[in-house]
């Protein structure tokens, strides 16, 4: 197995919370042996600020702004296979819920009419990345071969999902650890 | 916004009318937004407090249907029918001119609360639209001459009972008699021999007619009724219910239910039945009810056809004087009485254990089945639930034996039908007509020359083209509740289909994910293929997310949702593959467009605030 070409993957939150990458830890000392057969690109555990050519890229987070948009792009122009993991990039999740509400009203609200706001302004630099009016889920912006729902999914989930891939089937998630009630 | 004191009065007189009785809310409800035009919050406390009910459940009914409104919605609120076969007849064109001429926005109400104008669902008047409700009461025959006038009166501020009467004209429309509608019966005939005849008697010439439902389904008349007419009620199952219908004791109390929603997009024949033959549908009930055994029985009518409701009261009355209704009917000793309850904008009230908890005051959410209304229906006893015309059919068949009913029509479905035939054709209307006609037949009699396609059943139903037009309507091939829509060569099927997918949509009751969110899918699929985005990619998994709605919903309502894309897809994919792009995927909405609002909230216009589909 060592001598084979390591499978490289690239991970990333979008609008998210970070929560699914640290279920992704959760699969604890399984890591290592996960390490044995994939090495990473871009991820918050790297320093590797942009994607590269790879076999497996995991998207965690919906789209919410234009650099979103951006990273969510070179993912899919570089990566053989996409995933988007957790509820928020499978679907909008907690982000989206901002949607029924006016994007003026929420920017007002941030920056107007908060606590401890004075003169607040809105701000317009360049730099910053640009809000959408609502937020969406990541099928809507690019094409995506895997959803892997939960809030976040259990570590065992990820682990099972990835090990599938890896021995090259399509992974199959039992109906246990898919349901939440 | 009326006082606190205008507010309880209003709950108060509602509530007392109908026995501060929970199982009466949709109607108090309806009442108390008559009375003060919406239904505030406040009025929400008042009748929890008046009926001893946790509010959540007054708020929950308040939101579920589509009628009541939470907040002021307009002196005048103007809501155009959605039906394809009007959208076709300009009404985007007249909804838009009367918008403008009126300074408003579609769905929105004007800021000094005089008008909102927007759309809804189908109205039953398709045979002579485009149409509109306004203040619940129909406008039929609508054009640009029409919608002129409507927007003088409305900025005058004349009150509706001052329009001119031709406005509010609903003909019926009655292209074709045959058996039901062509040979009147005699008043009362039908409840004398059922009294004459007995419960088994009149069984027995209902079993021997083979007269199935005529609601869509065509389940067996005879044996609903002779289901429910053995049914005990054990008191089991009652947790569906609550506690308070367990009752072991009492001797079995059964209900007979006219099921008078008529919202299958196209369907219109209930509206003429109602309109013209209500004594035979009357007739009908009390029939059933002497088979089963029922002392109760209800009209659920649809919201829409609200301006029936003091004339069908009024024949109501009327039977009771000549003893054909309510206590000691005929001096038989048999007594059975009828009340009528109005629906408020949904069409899963159509579904009949969705239209129970309607009649009891709840959500029109469609209940697990089994147990079987014939069972457990209404309060959790014994019901029988029957399109209307199904009663008119019993009536007669009481009446005149089944033997000549049998005759008529093909095996498995005898007699006639009842189709309304919208569309394309120089005559729509009614038609009734044996059972076994052939399509290409009723499009002769119809005067659709040029007819490319017929929507059979409704968007529930099924599409056909050229090729089936010699195909039967009859349970055996074509099933149909009778909407009959047709469309001609220059029509675009595709745009039909999404006109169906939007209105499943909007129909879904919510209660199961497979329905809620796949017919949303299924819309916004079709949303972005007519845009001129839609890809290959979009259509295989438009077809996907169908087999699973079609296959996981709770109910009929979701289980047919897809029809319309499925059947279309399969049957005219010239219409969607025209406005298909050849890239392997495109996003679903227009990135940059969606950029625009928080530009304009921080005036930049750098690279950076741009992204590009590519
Ligand atoms: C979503 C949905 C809507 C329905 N709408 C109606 C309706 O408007 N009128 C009707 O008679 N039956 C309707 N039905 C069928 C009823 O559930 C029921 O089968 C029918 O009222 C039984 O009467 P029948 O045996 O006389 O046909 C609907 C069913 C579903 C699933
Ligand atoms: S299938 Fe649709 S209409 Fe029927 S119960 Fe589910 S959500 Fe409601």
């Amino acid at each position: 197995m060592s001598e084979q070409k390591k499978i490289r993957v690239a991970t990333c939150s979008l609008a998210g919370c970070f929560g699914c990458h640290m279920s992704f830890l959760d699969i604890d000392e399984r890591l290592l042996q996960l390490l044995e057969h994939i090495e990473f690109d871009r991820t918050p555990l790297t320093d590797i600020k942009h994607c590269g050519p790879c076999d497996v890229g995991i998207i965690e987070g919906g789209v919410c702004n234009s650099e979103n948009v951006h990273v969510l792009k070179e993912f899919r122009k570089n990566c053989k296979v996409l995933v988007a993991i957790g509820a928020c990039a499978v679907n909008g999740g907690i982000p989206a819920v901002r949607n029924n509400i006016d994007l003026w009203e929420c920017f007002q609200e941030v920056y107007h009419y908060g606590i401890g706001l004075k003169n607040g302004q809105i701000p317009n630099d360049p730099e910053l990345p640009l809000p959408f009016d609502q937020v969406h889920p990541i099928y809507e912006v690019v094409k995506v071969d895997y959803f892997l729902p939960g809030c976040p999914p259990p570590a065992d989930a990820i682990w099972k999902f990835l090990t599938d891939l890896l021995a090259g089937k399509t992974p199959k998630l039992e109906y246990e650890t898919l349901h939440y009630d | 916004m009326p006082d606190n004191n205008t507010i309880l009065l209003a709950v108060q007189t509602a509530a007392a009318r109908h026995g501060n009785d929970p199982a009466n809310l949709v109607q108090i409800l309806r009442e108390v937004q008559d009375a003060l035009g919406h239904i505030p919050e406040e009025a929400v406390d008042d009748i929890a407090r008046f009926l001893d009910i946790p509010r959540v459940r007054v708020a929950g009914v308040r939101g579920f249907y589509h009628f009541f409104h939470d907040r002021p919605h307009g002196r005048y609120e103007i809501l155009f029918s959605d039906n394809i076969i009007e959208h076709l007849q300009g009404k985007p064109e007249l909804l838009q001119q009367m918008c403008t001429r009126l300074w408003v926005e579609p769905e929105r109400m004007s800021e000094d609360g005089l008008v909102r104008v927007g759309s809804t669902s189908c109205i039953g008047m398709s045979d002579q639209g485009p149409a509109a409700l306004v203040n619940g009461v129909p406008v039929t025959r609508l054009n640009m001459e029409r919608v002129e006038t409507m927007v003088e009166l409305v900025q005058k501020g004349v009150p509706l009972s001052q329009w001119p009467a031709d406005f509010f004209q609903v003909e019926d429309n009655l292209r074709r008699a045959d058996v039901l509608l062509g040979e009147p019966l005699e008043r009362g005939a039908g409840v004398r021999a059922a009294v004459e005849k007995g419960s088994d008697g009149i069984l027995a010439e209902i079993d021997r007619s083979g007269l199935r439902g005529r609601g869509g389904a065509g389940f067996k008349t005879a044996v609903k009724w002779d289901f429910c007419r053995k049914a005990v009620d054990t008191g089991e199952e009652c947790s569906i219910v609550g506690p308070k219908v367990c009752d072991n004791t009492a001797a079995t109390v059964r209900y007979v239910v006219c099921n008078a929603d008529e919202g299958e997009p196209g369907t219109f024949k209930d509206r003429v039945l109602l309109n013209s033959h209500a004594d035979l549908v009357f007739e009908g009930m009390t029939v059933a009810a002497r088979v089963i055994g029922a002392r109760q029985g209800f009209l659920y009518l649809r919201g829409e056809y609200r301006y029936l409701f003091d004339k069908l009261n009024g024949i109501l009355a009327q039977r009771r004087r000549d003893g054909l209704l309510g206590e000691n009917i005929l001096g038989s000793g048999f007594s059975f009485d009828i009340v009528i309850h109005l629906g408020a904008g949904a069409y899963i009230c159509g579904e009949e254990s969705a239209l129970i908890e309607s009649l009891e005051g709840k959500r029109g959410t469609p209940r697990n089945r089994p147990p079987f209304p014939v069972t457990h229906g209404y309060l959790g006893k014994p019901t029988v639930v029957n399109n209307v015309e199904t009663y008119a059919l019993a009536a007669k068949i009481a009446a005149k034996g089944g033997e000549w009913f049998a005759a008529i029509g093909t095996a498995q479905s005898t007699g006639t039908k009842l189709l309304s035939i919208s569309g394309d054709c120089e005559r729509p209307g009614v038609y009734e007509y044996p059972f076994g006609v052939t399509v290409r037949q009723v499009l002769a009699d119809c005067g659709a020359q040029d007819a490319r396609a017929v929507q059979v059943g409704g968007p529930s139903g099924t599409i056909i083209g050229e090729g089936e037009f010699d195909r039967r309507l009859a349970f055996e091939d074509l099933a149909t509740g009778g909407s009959f829509m047709v469309f001609n060569r220059e029509r675009d099927i595709f745009e039909a289909a999404r006109n169906f997918s939007s209105f499943f949509a909007h129909e879904s009751c919510g209660f199961c994910t497979p329905c809620r969110v796949g017919s949303t899918l299924l819309k916004k699929g079709m949303d972005k293929i007519a845009s001129g985005h839609g890809t290959c990619a979009d259509v295989e998994e438009l077809k996907r997310i169908g087999q699973l709605t079609r296959a996981m919903s709770h109910c009929g309502l979701g289980q047919t949702a897809a029809n319309p894309v499925l059947q279309t897809l399969d049957k005219f994919w010239g219409d969607y593959e025209k406005r298909l792009i050849s890239k392997e995927f495109e996003p679903s909405f227009d990135l940059d467009k969606a950029l625009a609002v928080a530009r304009r909230i921080t005036g930049r216009d750098d690279a950076w605030a741009h992204v590009s589909a590519d």
